[in-house]
């Protein structure tokens, strides 16, 4: 499905990028074009910090076809220190440490293979920050 | 506006119906319907439907089902708002009636699951297509997530998610449209397998084909079709952030609450009026949440609430009298619809085994996605 979904320029998902409303201050990830909380300031790019909490979490051990081979997989919404939520896998942990109030690290992962023509997807997982380790 | 009543109820068994297409679902239940008010014409159609495009290839359900319902000629509408497009398909129609646009105008809810698709993928649709499904989250595991932060935050517990599945299987046992007319212990709920930690199998509703409609008219034209009316007393509508990551309090079903306050204050009652209610348990945790949006238990204590059988037949709140989309099924179209037909039947007194005594006021609640569209109607025997 080449679309707009699987663009393989889109800021957000390279860079780790989301948007800060120059109005209230309101940081969201992805950007958008609107400010979800005032409507009245611009959407600028922020570069997000690769550091964040674990908000609340889940394990999928019914996955969809493009996940059939992962699972069961932990995921995640991670909160950054700049407030911006994700919904990421996570990775390279084992699930009992992926709890409301953990401390995670984003890095750049292959997400899935994208439908029979085999697009490559790239995006964040978060990996468990263990203690002593930076 | 004028009052509008419903004077006409019609719905197919829910199940695994393999001999039976989008079309046939949507007749059958439209039909009855008709019959049962005695009508012999509609001035509009409203058809909820979330994904006959993806699940049968089949789109333009307006004219389609217009038609197959000999009924050629009349406005018909698909209306789509995922799981709660049968909610949404009678609030339009509702306000066509009360706008003094239309008299007779069909309600329903249509979907055909069993048919081939990827369930789990349609599904999913529903949710963030690209901050959220992309990642490769599913919706079990939405509400996974949601039932995690609700036990982080108010110590709800494994045995509370159980107690809603038994008492939803309890209550559909009763009811001869449930898909599953079978009771299950809170052992065997514990123990099936597991979908998205910590919710498993018998904490999900199933996927289901069906149909439901209800006939509308003006109240004060609704002793030509039916003895016994029930007014819609109101409507209530709300969205909230499409994707989960984007809710304050995941744990929190923001825009139901804000639908319920809708509909409350159109009606000019509050949740200790209502004496009986069908709610969207497509998992055990949705119907702790939604419990706590409409504010029938304080916040955190819905868990409770319902192993201490507030929310029982019998009980001081009586919810999902019909087994729930848990055991009476899941056609997503059709359940905001279904919840309706269950309310009517309460209030006119024909609920049988799983009658609510002296039940004067009912309230059904609908949503979409992972709670993103929330729909609530109050509805009152006159």
């Amino acid at each position: 499905m080449p679309s707009p979904r699987y663009w393989r320029e889109i800021p957000a998902r390279y860079r780790l990028e989301g948007g800060r409303c120059s109005g209230c201050g309101k940081v969201v990830y992805p950007i958008r074009r609107v400010c979800p909380s005032c409507r009245k300031g611009d959407m600028e790019p922020v570069a997000l910090s690769r550091r964040g909490r674990v908000v609340t979490s889940t394990v999928i051990h019914v996955a969809p076809p493009a996940f059939h081979m992962a699972a069961p997989y932990s995921m995640a919404v991670v909160e950054t220190p700049e407030g911006a939520r994700l919904m990421v896998q996570v990775a390279d942990c084992e699930s009992d440490e992926v709890v409301p109030g953990a401390e995670v690290s984003l890095e750049f992962r292959r997400i899935q293979r994208e439908g029979k023509s085999g697009i490559l997807c790239y995006g964040h997982k978060a990996v468990p920050v263990r203690s002593g380790s930076a | 506006m004028r009052d509008v009543a419903i004077v006409g109820v019609g719905m197919t068994p829910f199940g695994e119906l393999w001999e039976s297409s989008l079309r046939d679902l949507f007749v059958d239940a439209a039909s009855l319907a008709l019959r049962d008010a005695g009508a012999d014409h509609l001035d509009a159609i409203y058809v909820g439907n979330m994904a006959g495009g993806q699940l049968v290839g089949q789109e333009h359900l307006g004219p389609l089902m217009a038609d197959q319902l000999g009924m050629r000629g009349v406005p018909s509408t698909r209306v789509e708002s995922a799981c709660a497009s049968g909610g949404a398909a009678l609030r339009a129609a509702f306000f066509e009636v009360a706008s003094g646009a239309s008299d007779l105008v069909l309600a329903s809810g249509v979907e055909k699951m069993n048919d081939g698709a990827d369930v789990t993928g349609v599904l999913a649709t529903a949710a963030d297509q690209e901050a959220e499904v992309y990642h490769g989250i599913t919706f079990p595991g939405l509400y996974a997530m949601i039932a995690r932060a609700h036990m982080a935050a108010h110590g709800t517990t494994l045995e509370d998610l159980a107690a809603v599945s038994v008492k939803n299987h309890r209550h559909g046992a009763l009811n001869p449209k449930a898909q599953f007319k079978q009771e299950v212990t809170a052992e065997q709920v514990m123990a099936s397998s597991m979908v998205a930690d910590p919710l498993r199998l018998l904490h999900c509703s199933p996927v289901s084909d069906g149909a439901a409609a209800v006939l509308l008219c003006p109240l004060d034209r609704a002793a030509e079709f039916c003895d016994k009316p029930v007014k819609i007393r109101a409507s209530g509508m709300a969205t909230s952030a499409m994707a989960l990551a984007d809710r304050h309090d995941p744990a929190f079903l923001d825009a139901v609450h804000l639908a319920g306050n809708r509909a409350f204050d159109m009606g000019k009652v509050g949740p200790r009026d209502i004496d009986v209610a069908e709610v969207h348990d497509c998992f055990a945790i949705a119907e702790l949440c939604v419990l706590e949006a409409l504010c029938f238990t304080e916040r955190g204590l819905a868990g409770e609430a319902t192993r201490a059988g507030e929310t029982t037949l019998g009980g001081r709140i009586p919810i999902n009298t019909s087994g729930g989309l848990k055991s009476k099924g899941h056609p997503v179209g059709a359940t905001g619809v279904a919840q309706v037909i269950e309310i009517v039947e309460q209030l006119r007194g024909e609920a049988g085994a799983r009658q609510v005594k002296d039940a004067v006021v009912g309230l059904t609640q609908n949503m979409g996605g992972s709670g993103a569209s929330a729909v609530v109607h109050i509805f009152e025997r006159v």
